[in-house]
Parts: C-alpha cells; structure tokens; sequence
C-alpha cells in the first residue's frame, strides 16, 4: 500500500468510480432524466434572471409562510420520486410470475421498496405536514410569524439537506436493502457493510434535527403567541392538532435520534448495542425504534384531522359540532399514541399478557378517533353543504378512512395479528390510512388554502380529475392487497410462484397507474389555475366565507400577516368578527417589528450535508473538516446580534391601502 | 369452542366471497390447522363487531352528504347548533362499547391462542388423546433456507417439514443471523426467528395436504427463496417419510453444518441424519465452534478477575470470540 | 361547556377587535431552549434505557465491579457538582449587573467542567488500555454510549461557555445576552441532573453487582 493510495482514501473514502451505477440502464436513464429537467430548470431560472429573487425572497426568507411554500414543493418534488418506486414495485409484483424474475433484481427491487417506504414518510408526507402547519398556524393565531424565524428557516434547510442525501444514493452508491425502519443485525456491519444503511442513517439523522427544532418552535409559537383573548379553548381545531402534533414531535423524535446514533456506533465503531454477539439486543431498536414510529404516524395524521375539521365546518357553513370532545379527543389520542408501540411487534414473543395489554391500549385509541369522527359527521348534519374539492376530498377521506381504522384495530388483535403481521393485508391498512387520511388531507389542505397562499382558486375542472383517480385507482391498487393478505403473500417479495395471485397484482398495477394519473393531473391543475389566474382571482381574502383569523387578512398576506393585531372573542374568530359588523381599519399603522433574512440556515445545512456524505463514504480527512466547518459556522451565526428591523409605517398603510375591500 | 354459532359466520364468508369473484384460495381465511382456524374465526368475529359501526357511518356519511347538499333547499340548516350533550354521550359511548366488547375478545383470544401455551386439544371438540406427547421440531432460520431438527427422530431437514395428522406439535425457533418469522399461514400464526433468541409455537395440523410455509420478515438478499413445503400426512405417510429421511440423509456433522451455514438462496430439500449432538442448543446459545462462550454464561462477567491481569485476560477473551464475528470489514 | 362569546349577541360595535397600540409577543427563547432540554432528556432517558437491557450482557468480559474507580469517579462528581455552584454565582452576578464577576465565575465554571471532562477522558483511556473498550460486550458498548453521550453534551457546554465568554467581552451584559446565558445555566444545571442519574445508576449500582 503506497502513500499515495492512502491519500486517496482519505479524500474519497471508499468511492470510487465504481459506485456509480452506470451500468444499470434504469438508474442510468432515471439520471439522464433527472440531469436534464435539472439542468433545463437551471437554465430557465437564469434565463428568466430569476436567481437572486429565488436567493432574497426565498431560501435565505425566514417569513413562515414562504418556508411553509417550500415545504410543500419538497414533498411535491419528493413524492413523485416516491411514486416512482411505487410504479416500480408495482411493475415488478405484477410480471414477476412463475419463471420470469421481472425486470428488476432483488438487489435493486429491495433498495426500492426502502426507499419508497423512507421517502414517502420522512420526505413527503413530513414536510407536507410541517409546510401546512408554517403556512397556516401563525395565521390562524393572529402571529406575525413563529417565534424562531431562522430556525424554521434552518429546519426546512435541514429537511432538504437529507432529502439531498437520499436522493444522491440513487446516483452515487446504493440506499439500504433493508426496509424502512432498517432493522438490526440485517442493518449491521457484518449484514449490510455498504454504503444503503449510511445513507439510511445520516439523511434521517439531518433531517431528524430539523423536524425536532422545528417541533420546538411551534409549541413555543402556539403557546405564546396567540393574539390576545385567544385562550386555549378558543384556538381553532388545525392549531390545537398541530400543538400536540409538535408535542409528540418534541417527544418522539429524540428516540429515533438515540437509536440511529446507536446504530450507527455499532456499524462504524463495532459496538454491540444491536449485533448477534457480544450481548447485542436487536429486539431493543425494535422496541426503540417502534417507540419512534407510533407516535410518528400521529405526528402525520392529527394535523391532517385539524384541516379536515377546518373545511367540513367551513363548507357546512356551520360551527363545528362538539368542539371541546375534538380537543380532548386530540390530546387523548396524543397522549395515548406512546403507550401502544408493542403492537407492531406482537410476533416477537412477548407474553399474552403484555401482546394483550397493547392490543387493547391501541383500541382505546379508535374510540377518541371515532369520536372525531362523528363529530365531523354531526357538523355536516343540518349544513348546507358545498361540494367544493375540499369537501368532496373529506367525504372521501370519512369514508375510507374507517375502512382504514378498522382494519387496524383487526391488527391490534394480538392473534389475528398472528396471521396478518407483514402481510399484504398490513400493506393495504396503512397505505387506507395515510392515503385515505394523511394524502387526501392534503390535498383537501391545499385546495382549501391555495386562494390564501396564492390569491387565487383552484381550477375545478382539472382537480376534479385527479381526485377521482387518486380515489377510484386508492381503491383498486390496495382493496387487491387485502385479498392478497388474506391468501397468505408477505410483503417485500420481488417474484411469486402462484399463478393465481397475479391477477390480484394487475389489478393493483391499474390502481397505481390510475394514482399517477391523478398526480399528473393534479400537478396540471396548478398549472392551468396559474394560467387563468386573474379570471380565478379572489379580492376578499375570504373566498369560502371562512371562520377562522387566516381568513381575515388579504390573500396572500402580506409579509406581516397582521397590520394590528386581532383580538379574539370566539373559536370561530373571523366568524364572530364578521357577524359583529367588524370593519377594518384604514389609519393608525404602525411600524411593524420584523425578523431579517439570513444565509445561515442554508449554509449550515449544506455543511451538514457534506459532513453526512462523507461520513457514508468514510471520507474521513472531509469529514474532519466540514464538521469543524459546522461548529464554527454555527459559532459565527450567534455572533450575529442584528436580526430585526421595522417595516416603517408609511409601507404598512401603503401596503394597507392597496389591499381589496373584504366583505363584512 | 369459543366462537359457537356458524351461520353468522358463513353468512360473512359468502360475502367475502361474493365480493371477490372466484378462484383464489384465502388460506388464512380457511386454513388445515386447529390454531389457524381459531384466528380465522376471530378475525370474523372481530371485522363483525367493528362492521356494527363501521357501516352505520359510511352510510350516514353518505346521507348527510347527499342531504344536506347546498342545493337542497328543503333540509334543515341551523348554522350555531353546535353543540348537544345526549349526541356527545353516544359518541363517544357507541365505539366505547365496541371496544369493550373487542377489549374482551382480545384478552381471551390472545391468552388462549398465545403461541407459548401448550395446546390443550387438537381440533373442536377433540382433546388430545391420552399418553400422546408432542413433536418436538426446532426451527433454525438461516441465511437463506430453513433447517428443521427433529430430535425426537435424529435428523434434520433443509426446507421441508412434516407432520401427522392430529398430533400437536411444538416449535422451538431461532436464527443464525437474520431476524425472520417462521410462517405457515394454514398451521398458525407466525412468530419471530431471532438469532440468540429461542421463540416457541404450538400448533396442530388437522388435514392432510401440502402448505406453503416461507418467512414473512425480510431478511436480505435470498429472502425470496425462503420457502418450504409443509406436509400434513398421515401416521402411516409421516413414518414413511421419515425412513426416507433416515436412508436419504447425510451425516449433519459440525463440518456439514459449517458448509450448510454459508449463505445460499434457494436450495433444494436436503435430508440429514447423525445430528452433531446439541446442535439445535449450541446455535442459538451461539457456541457451535468449539470453545466459544455460549449466550446462557453471557451475563456472567469475570467475578473474581482483578484489573491488573486484564490486559492480557481481554486478549485471551478475544480470541475465544466467534470467529466470523469479530469483524474483518 | 360554552365557547362561543359570553357578551350578548347583537351589540355590533361593542366588541374591539384590533389591538391598535404596539403588540409584543413575549419572548419564548427560554421556553423553547426547555423544551429542547426536554428532548435531549428523551435522548438520555433511550440510553438509560438501554444500559438498563444490556447492563448485565458482559459476554465474558469485565464487570462494572471490575473496572469502576469509585474514587476517582467521586472526584469528577465533584468537579461537576461544584460548577454548577459556580455556575449559580455567575447568575448572581449577573442579577447584580456585574459583567466582570459573571465573567470570572463563569470561566471557572468552564475550568471545572474541563477537569471533568479530562477524568472522563482518562477514565475511557485506561478503560480501553486494559481491554475493556466499547467493542468488549454490550454493557460496555451501552457504558460508553451513556457517558460519552454525556460528556459529549459537556464538552459542547463548554464551547459554548467560551463563545458565550466572547459574546459577553464584545456587548457586555445586554438582553440578548443575559437570555443566552439563562439558556446555558439551564443547559449546565441539567447535564449535572443527568450526571447524578449516571453516577447513580451505572457507577454506584454497577460496583454493588
């Protein structure tokens, strides 16, 4: 071994040309692809001298409505390399038959399906969530913003930094080969030596951080910065949803940080915290990591309950129907998500007596959310209710959301449990519930919120379209995989010998090419709504005769949300307001304290990144310097003292002035 | 025996399968196995209880929905009423009841069909006749195949398993490596096979037939051809297969077993007679290479050892550590 | 239980609905920075955790009772114990407006948590020296990853306490300042918290087995 090889290895670590994947035709096209969108996109961002307002107005912004923007093209961006796997899976399921092994090898087909699983959780319907809360909570409780501007600014960096990292994985190297909670000793050194598991690990980590500070941040935001007369009780529904989503955040994400480090200390510095030998315990990061996991599918689901209680009582014209059981529900359910995390491990050999003791704790849990449930139902009763998208995606969303929570309490019962565990069957349950709950509410979310954001509505016609792939091709791709569940086929399998099941595969294969016919047309409606934008103008900043304070200001808002501060008598503020013959005021602006922009968030970031790529390559010599790098450009950013200034007054009333009058 | 009247139940599967056309076999739905069929019927059982609510809120979704559309003008709107006490009460009470009533069903289910607990008969109505003991099967889940001891018999099976009618029969799992789960959808449930761990499953087969069995926990590259045939027979077949077994069979010495415990994917049904002795034992205490220290002495340190001496006496601990195992990465 | 408005209905007008004077959210840092602690207590209550699973797997190797150095780990107690007093008189400065005292109670804080992090470190080094590094069994693997995680957080303390040094030599003893040293008194007290549990449960009770 020469010196120079040594100098080589310390700079690149175990890459070498060798660890890109050209000579796979399909990430090698998938490249080509995603190297020519890119590029064309560059382009045309510098054609259209678009470069510093992108810099000024948006990656450096730490106004939450424009991080909460980003947020959600993130997860826009990441969920059609989500839905990629999917197809791919998909494809894979449906041919591979008998003696054809399908197009793709186990090799690659389990790469997928992890990061399918890793993807659509961490990276999109994540940052789908925490965009809707950035954009729509500061609003609803009359703030200026949240109440760490940069370091929201810093988690959403954070959040892209390991999407980055996932997404180089495709191109350089490998991802984990292990499923999306990468489960010991098949995760360990000796199991998986490469490259898949680091990656696994360091873009979950970066983006862990993000998630856990910006949990922080708004429980401190909801706590403190209500407008006043705003109490507890009177906060609206999507608020208190995202209050104890952002608690479970605070509490559950620093066990999945723990338990990665732990990994990750077993496979770069041969503990034995997981491993077979020494006295290594893998069923501990199952239980760990499932202690993450659970609470994690209610940090996804119960702002999604929020928005769903925002428009059914919008579009029902009506108050909500039992606010306070909503809340309690809420926080019952929160509390109530830790104490069932067994659950997903019934077949690991607990006794009866601690199987039956979480089957039954994860039961309790259906009565709260039935309770939501009726509860939505009861505010449609005597509305008059308008069948805007919003509304018909909640209808969609009641109805197979049940079929979802039912199937999950069959899962909770610990014998059944025996049968259906890593099923196809547990397959269909949960893609029932985060589709038909989490997905449909965000797309509720968004077409419910985009005049807000946007100033505009959404063009009917083409969301009409995508809703009714995404519900009719949800029912076809996964009512199949209960039916498969039920012939007894595991999940994660990359070919079959039973000619019978392949049809059942086919069927599934035309619900998820209807899915992706719905995401196209749904990404078109954005862009038709762009095109007709002035003819789906909305003045008022109202559109829908709203309830809630986000209503109550212009569309979009401007940068400080609220010329005055609102005081709040009701938990339909906007409502009561409306009804009191509220009329706003025209004179007396004042000079608005505001948070500055920064770079530092997006610097800190990226170095975290480099120190993550170069620990997956054990590029040691980088590594070294960039997380020094990170400690010093942390360092210098709280040298930092001047992170305000004053909107003058003159621009408030001018900005004021130009406003569109709101009915009242 | 818990799960009496049938009507309600076969009145379920016609539904189940007049909703999903004909041709495909739901094994888990209607399995060969005592313990199987229990957890079929209480999955019935379950979906029934949960359907009593379930179906009253689709529809009533369906309804408002429909009724109370902007459009028609004749239904009632009151846009304040938000709020009554008595709807709060069923609300809450209506699922509340369910679950009790689940709640109960799951307690008793999950404590009589724990998979630890011995059985107490082999099919409805039929207990375990006098004087019968159980077979006795030990699981090893390997990379990747599966290897079945019978130690009742002194010999051993690569992916193919045995068993007569009516006899119950008792599992004892573990892994070399990978966490898997030992599954044969129309026997029994499945349970974990975890490396240093030893799980049990108990379970009886009450028709003769030939059963998929496979993992159902992913466990790397060759976790596709992780499958074996499972054989109900008869007394007469099961004693005919076993001399086969017996003639057909290699000697499964430590060599042997050092060869089969390569990793490999789909291999062939492979017999084995002359077990090394203790082999099961030895392989989940993780001590087949001689002079390796087993899992049952792990969580004894070295009382007595002063620190001085440890320098050397960590060295001497090194080397009696498996072999494949102290890492060459 | 009634959530609407309690003012009668009909009274338009009455209600004020603008706060027109200057609106100040209170400030949060301090909830937020306990919060944080909060979730880095969720850390350290995992690695609690597992040192509490995998106490005893010593697979063959030394024991706690074999390798603790109870004395010398009394001694780093104390170092530790001690800068939170100093700590304490930093803060008691600063209620007085002190920035030279606070300084200087401060840099001591930062010398004993230096102390306390160089037993530490030649703790782990003789622990290694005699084979009994993090690789040996999982209860060491778990000793380790409990402790150093702790001393990790010190060390990062002590960073902080030096920019924060800094900080205050360059603005002196503004708002800002005064709330980031809060921050760190917070961040201090409770890595001693988190100590006790530590010397506690893996020292004391690791040299009774």
């Amino acid at each position: 071994m020469s010196e120079q090889f040594d100098i080589v290895k310390l700079i690149f670590g175990r890459l070498t040309l060798e660890s890109i994947p050209y000579h796979d035709p399909i990430i090698l096209g998938t490249f080509l692809v995603a190297a020519t969108l890119g590029l064309a996109l560059v382009v045309a961002i510098s054609r259209a001298g678009m470069w510093s307002y992108l810099w000024n107005e948006w990656f450096t912004s730490i106004d939450h409505k424009r991080i909460g923007v980003m947020y959600i093209v993130l997860a826009f961006v990441m969920l059609l390399r989500g839905f990629a796997d999917a197809i791919m899976m998909r494809i894979q399921q449906a041919i591979a038959f008998g003696d054809s092994t399908g197009y793709l090898p186990p090799h690659h087909y389990d790469q997928i399906f992890t990061a399918h699983g890793v993807i659509m959780i961490f990276f999109v319907a994540m940052p789908f969530v925490v965009g809707l809360m950035n954009y729509i909570v500061p609003l609803q409780i009359g703030a200026r913003d949240v109440a760490f501007p940069f370091l929201n600014n810093f988690s959403f960096w954070m959040t892209a930094a390991g999407a980055v990292l996932i997404m180089a994985s495709l191109f350089v190297g490998e991802f984990a080969m292990s499923g999306w909670l990468a489960y010991p000793p098949l995760t360990g050194i000796l199991q998986s030596p490469g490259v898949g598991v680091d990656y696994y690990i360091w873009s979950l980590q970066i983006a862990g951080v993000g998630t856990l500070l910006s949990g922080v941040n708004f429980v401190v935001t909801i706590v403190k910065m209500r407008a006043p007369g705003m109490t507890m009780m009177k906060m609206p529904v999507f608020t208190w949803t995202a209050l104890c989503t952002n608690v479970l955040i605070v509490a559950a994400f620093p066990v999945l940080t723990a338990v990665l480090a732990l990994l990750s200390l077993d496979r770069y510095m041969d503990f034995n915290f997981f491993t077979n030998d020494l006295g290594g315990n893998a069923m501990m990061y199952v239980n760990l990591i499932w202690i993450w996991g659970h609470p994690e599918v209610y940090i996804l689901i119960l702002p999604i309950f929020g928005v769903f209680s925002e428009i059914v009582a919008t579009y029902s014209g009506k108050r909500l129907f039992g606010y306070s059981s909503m809340v309690y529900a809420t926080v019952v359910i929160t509390i109530l998500s830790y104490m069932v995390w067994l659950h997903h491990f019934f077949t690991m050999g607990s006794g009866a007596t601690v199987n039956s003791f979480f089957g039954i704790t994860t039961m309790i849990i259906s009565i709260p959310t039935g309770a939501k449930v009726f509860n939505w139902l009861f505010t449609m009763y005597r509305g008059r209710i308008q069948f805007d998208l919003p509304m018909m995606w909640t209808v969609a969303f009641m109805v197979t959301f049940v079929i979802g929570g039912m199937t999950g309490v069959l899962l909770a019962v610990p014998p059944a449990d025996f049968v259906l565990h890593n099923s196809l069957f547990l397959i269909a349950h949960f893609h029932n519930v985060i589709i038909g709950g989490v997905v449909f509410g965000v797309f509720a979310a968004i077409a419910y919120w985009h005049p807000k954001i946007t100033g505009y509505k959404l063009d009917p016609f083409w969301g009409k379209i995508s809703f009714w792939c995404w519900v009719v091709g949800f029912y076809l791709a996964f009512m199949p995989l209960y039916v498969l569940g039920l012939m007894g086929v595991t999940r994660r399998m990359s070919q079959f010998d039973d000619p019978s099941l392949q049809i059942w595969f086919q069927i599934a294969l035309v619900g998820a090419v209807l899915i992706g016919v719905g995401i196209v047309t749904g990404l078109y409606q954005y862009y038709a709504s762009w095109r007709k934008r002035d003819e789906l103008r909305d003045e008022t900043g109202d559109p829908w005769n709203g309830r809630t304070l986000e209503w109550s200001t212009s569309s979009p808002p401007p940068q400080y949300n609220f010329a005055f501060t609102p005081k709040v008598y009701d938990n339909d503020a906007w409502w009561h307001m409306k009804a009191n013959g509220f009329k706003r005021p025209t004179t007396g602006f004042r000079a608005i304290h505001m948070p500055k922009n920064t770079a530092a968030g997006m610097v800190i970031s990226g170095i975290s990144a480099v120190v993550g790529f170069a620990l997956i390559w054990h590029m040691w010599l980088i590594a070294g310097v960039s997380f020094v790098g990170l400690i010093l450009a942390t360092i210098i950013h709280t040298f930092n003292y001047k992170r305000d200034y004053y909107i003058p007054h003159e621009e408030v009333a001018a900005v004021e002035a130009k406003r569109g009058e709101v009915t009242a | 025996m818990m799960f009496r009247p049938k009507t309600l139940k076969s009145l379920f599967l016609l539904v189940l399968a007049a909703a999903m056309l004909s041709g495909c076999d739901m094994v888990v739905m209607s399995p060969s196995g005592d313990i199987a069929s229990q957890q079929a019927d209480l999955i019935v059982w379950s979906t029934i209880l949960m359907l009593l609510i379930v179906v009253p809120v689709i529809a009533l979704t369906l309804w408002f929905a429909w009724r109370y559309r902007a459009s028609n003008k004749e239904a009632t709107y009151s846009p304040d009423w938000d709020h009554s006490t008595r709807l709060e009460l069923v609300i809450w009470a209506a699922p509340l009841a369910i679950i009790i009533a689940l709640g109960a069903l799951t307690w008793v289910s999950t404590h009589q069909l724990d998979p630890y607990r011995p059985l107490s008969r082999v099919d409805e109505g039929k207990p375990i006749p006098e004087g019968v003991e159980p077979l006795v099967v030990e699981v090893v889940a390997m990379d990747w195949k599966w290897l079945f001891f019978y130690p009742e018999y002194d010999m051993a099976v690569v992916n193919e398993l045995a068993a007569p009618l009516d006899r119950p029969i008792t599992f004892k799992i573990t892994s070399t490596t990978m966490m898997n789960a030992f599954y044969i959808p129309a026997l029994a449930g499945q349970i974990y096979a975890m490396g240093g761990m030893e799980t049990k499953l108990h379970a009886v087969i009450n028709e003769v037939g030939v059963y998929d069995g496979f993992s159902s926990n992913y466990s790397g590259h060759g976790f596709n051809g992780m499958r074996f045939k499972f054989h109900g027979m008869t007394e007469a077949d099961f004693d005919q297969w076993r001399a086969k077994v017996k003639a057909e069979g290699e000697s499964l010495s430590y060599g042997v077993y050092k060869e089969l415990e390569k990793p490999s994917e789909y291999n062939p049904v492979h017999y084995y007679n002359n077990v090394m002795p203790g082999l099961y034992e030895k392989i989940f205490n993780r001590c087949v290479d001689p002079g390796q220290l087993c899992m049952k002495d792990m969580m004894k340190g070295h009382k007595g050892h002063q620190m001085m001496g440890h320098g050397e006496h960590a060295g001497h601990e090194q080397a009696a550590m498996p072999a494949g195992d102290h890492h060459g990465h | 239980m009634s959530h609407s408005t309690t003012l009668p209905a009909g009274e338009n007008g009455q209600f004020e609905f603008m706060e027109m004077g200057e609106h100040h959210a209170p400030n949060g840092t301090l909830l937020g920075f306990w919060l944080y602690l909060m979730s880095d207590c969720l850390v350290f209550a995992a690695l609690f955790a597992t040192y509490g699973v995998l106490s005893q797997s010593f697979a063959g190797g030394p024991t706690g009772a074999d390798l603790f150095d109870l004395p010398l780990v009394a001694l780093n107690t104390s170092f530790l114990l001690l800068s939170s007093i100093t700590y304490g008189f930093a803060m008691l400065q600063m209620q007085q407006n002190r920035l030279r005292g606070t300084q200087i109670w401060l840099f001591i804080t930062g010398i004993l948590g230096a102390c306390f992090i160089g037993v530490e470190l030649y703790e782990f080094y003789h622990m290694i020296h005699v084979g009994a590094g993090p690789q040996t069994s999982a209860f060491l693997s778990s000793f380790f990853g409990l402790v150093g995680t702790h001393g990790l957080h010190v060390s990062v303390g002590i960073i902080w306490l030096v920019t924060l040094l800094l900080q205050l030599n360059k603005h002196g003893l503004t708002t800002a300042n005064k709330r980031r040293v809060y921050c760190l008194s917070m961040f201090w007290h409770f890595l001693d918290v988190v100590w006790i549990g530590v010397f506690t449960f893996v020292y004391l009770m690791g040299s009774m087995a």
